[in-house]
């Protein structure tokens, strides 16, 4: 593994805190079969792969570094789709509408970034995401397609939370779940004022109305529900 | 906060406490790799799960302790709301802006119902609405006559609510009871989405759903003085060591750093701001 690590070309920043880690995790995938294969062809074409991972991306969660990037997967599925949204927004939408959609896409590119930024050489690729289920130049389409995309984003942290080891990871998803919320209320509010924490409509999702309780899912039920939006194969492991 | 010294000094009364937090020491690498990741701010949350790691696991005693804590925070809210919606009828406006104040009311009881059988003999005594002093010594004085003091008052206790329970979460680490407490968590940052927009809607023009950057910077952005407690660090832009503004060369703007992260309370700042609609002899 020291032989991988010299060849693999890493920036400092890359080195410090990640690397002793990935030496081990790509150590146990190799060891532990099943991915393996697809985990060291990525890892060892890294530098010239193209930005779409073709050989499709694995979330092993035997760490905090598989919630991270099934975290990671599912903000860069939100930044696409605002990003579409942003840039050429509905023609029925408001001002409001249209200002707050930017704010979000900069909430979700901040997010993105963020886990990009934390998983360093850990980090999956970029997925392809699939956004032909929605139809772009319909507001209503739109505001749909985010209610869904925001109830799930919460559903799914409230639900990984608790596979969380790190103290500084559980209180950045604690700091990023809150703002999805944020999120949801908002545009479900712009279909329906007043639904903004409309419970027994997410029981689906594993909400709670009599306890007030909001959705928790696990990995693999989000993934699935998220699985029409998203063209890479994600394996998951571990889980 | 110099880490170092403070086990330095433990080390004076307890010469083992290296091996106590991990025989092989890959805790402290491990602490010390983390530690430069995260915020100054997070780094008493760090601490303590370190010393966790030496002493012992959290014991059910401190789950406890954390939602009991939140029932105190629950009976607060229910209470506001209840009051309100029970005693001054006319208040809260006919039509949507009473139908939302009614649901954020049950989803409160719901909480307080929740947390009081999850407790069970362990539940804090039942507070009362008389337990309680909205208007905060006379801060708030027409909370209860005025609807845009009341739904400045509410948004206030939302925000609160959101950032009380993130500032718990480390507790309750791995424990099945997370998940309900994020459950929860979301429910009342729905609700702050909600009644910052209701307030949006009633003089406070261009208050966002979400938290962001106040006036000229500051982390308050209701430009409400009193409140400011509530969002104190919520003009923060650097997450576990990293700086959200303009990151990896995208178009985040400080004001989109600010906005995208909640920040969390410790608990405190919570009590501190608890206390201020608490009656003596019932504060925390």
């Amino acid at each position: 593994m020291e032989n991988l690590k010299e060849n693999h070309e890493t920036s400092p920043k890359e080195t410090d805190i990640l690397d002793a880690r990935l030496q081990r995790r790509a150590f146990l995938q190799y060891a532990g079969a099943g991915a393996a294969v697809v985990a060291l062809v990525a890892a060892g074409c890294k530098k010239d792969r193209s930005p779409s991972m073709s050989f499709g991306a694995t979330l092993d969660f035997k760490d905090d570094f598989g919630v991270l990037n099934y975290a990671y997967a599912l903000e860069q599925l939100e930044a696409a789709f605002y990003i579409k949204v942003a840039s050429n927004p509905p023609s029925s939408f408001t001002t409001a509408q249209k200002n707050y959609f930017q704010d979000v896409q900069f909430h979700e590119i901040a997010h993105r970034e963020f886990f990009k930024n934390v998983l360093g050489t850990a980090a999956i690729g970029s997925l392809d995401v699939d956004f032909s289920s929605i139809n772009f130049s319909d507001g209503a389409s739109v505001l749909a397609a985010a209610k869904t995309f925001e109830d799930l984003g919460v559903a799914a942290y409230n639900g990984a939370g608790v596979r969380l080891k790190t103290d500084a990871y559980l209180v950045a998803a604690g700091q990023i779940v809150s703002v999805e919320a944020r999120h949801a209320a908002w545009v479900r509010d712009q279909i329906s004022n007043g639904s903004f924490a409309d419970l027994t409509t997410l029981t689906s999702l594993g909400a709670n109305a009599a306890g007030g309780l909001d959705g928790a899912l696990t990995p693999d039920k989000v993934l699935a529900a998220a699985s029409v939006y998203i063209k890479t194969k994600i394996n998951v492991i571990n889980l | 906060m110099n880490i170092l010294s403070i086990l330095d000094e433990i080390e004076k009364v307890d010469g083992e406490i290296y091996e106590r937090i991990n025989p092989r020491r890959k805790a402290m690498q491990d602490f010390f790799q983390i530690g430069k990741k995260i915020s100054l701010a997070a780094m008493p949350l760090a601490l303590g799960s370190l010393f966790t790691k030496a002493y012992g696991q959290a014991t059910p005693t401190a789950v406890n302790e954390v939602l009991n804590f939140a029932l105190t925070l629950e009976y607060l809210e229910y209470h506001f709301y209840n009051h309100a919606l029970v005693a001054t009828p006319t208040l809260v406006p006919a039509g949507a802006p009473n139908g939302a104040i009614t649901t954020i009311r049950n989803h409160e009881k719901a909480h307080v119902d929740l947390l009081k059988g999850a407790l069970g003999s362990a539940a804090r005594t039942e507070l009362v609405y008389d337990n309680f002093d909205f208007t905060a010594g006379g801060t708030f004085g027409a909370v209860y006559s005025d609807y845009v003091t009341f739904l400045k008052v509410a948004t206030a206790f939302e925000d609160t609510g959101v950032r009380a329970y993130k500032g718990q979460a480390p507790v309750l680490k791995g424990n099945a009871v997370l998940t309900t407490a994020l459950q929860i968590h979301s429910v009342e940052a729905r609700h702050a989405s909600h009644l910052r927009q209701m307030l949006a809607a009633n003089g406070a023009t261009g208050l966002k759903p979400w938290i962001s950057l106040g006036a000229g910077g500051v982390s308050n952005d209701t430009g409400i003085a009193a409140v400011d407690p509530v969002y104190a660090r919520e003009n923060t832009t650097l997450q576990a060591g990293i700086e959200i503004t303009a990151i990896n060369g995208t178009g985040v703007t400080r004001t989109a750093a600010a906005e995208s992260f909640d920040e969390f309370l410790t608990k405190a700042e919570v009590v501190t701001i608890a206390n201020l609609f608490l009656k003596p002899g019932f504060r925390l």
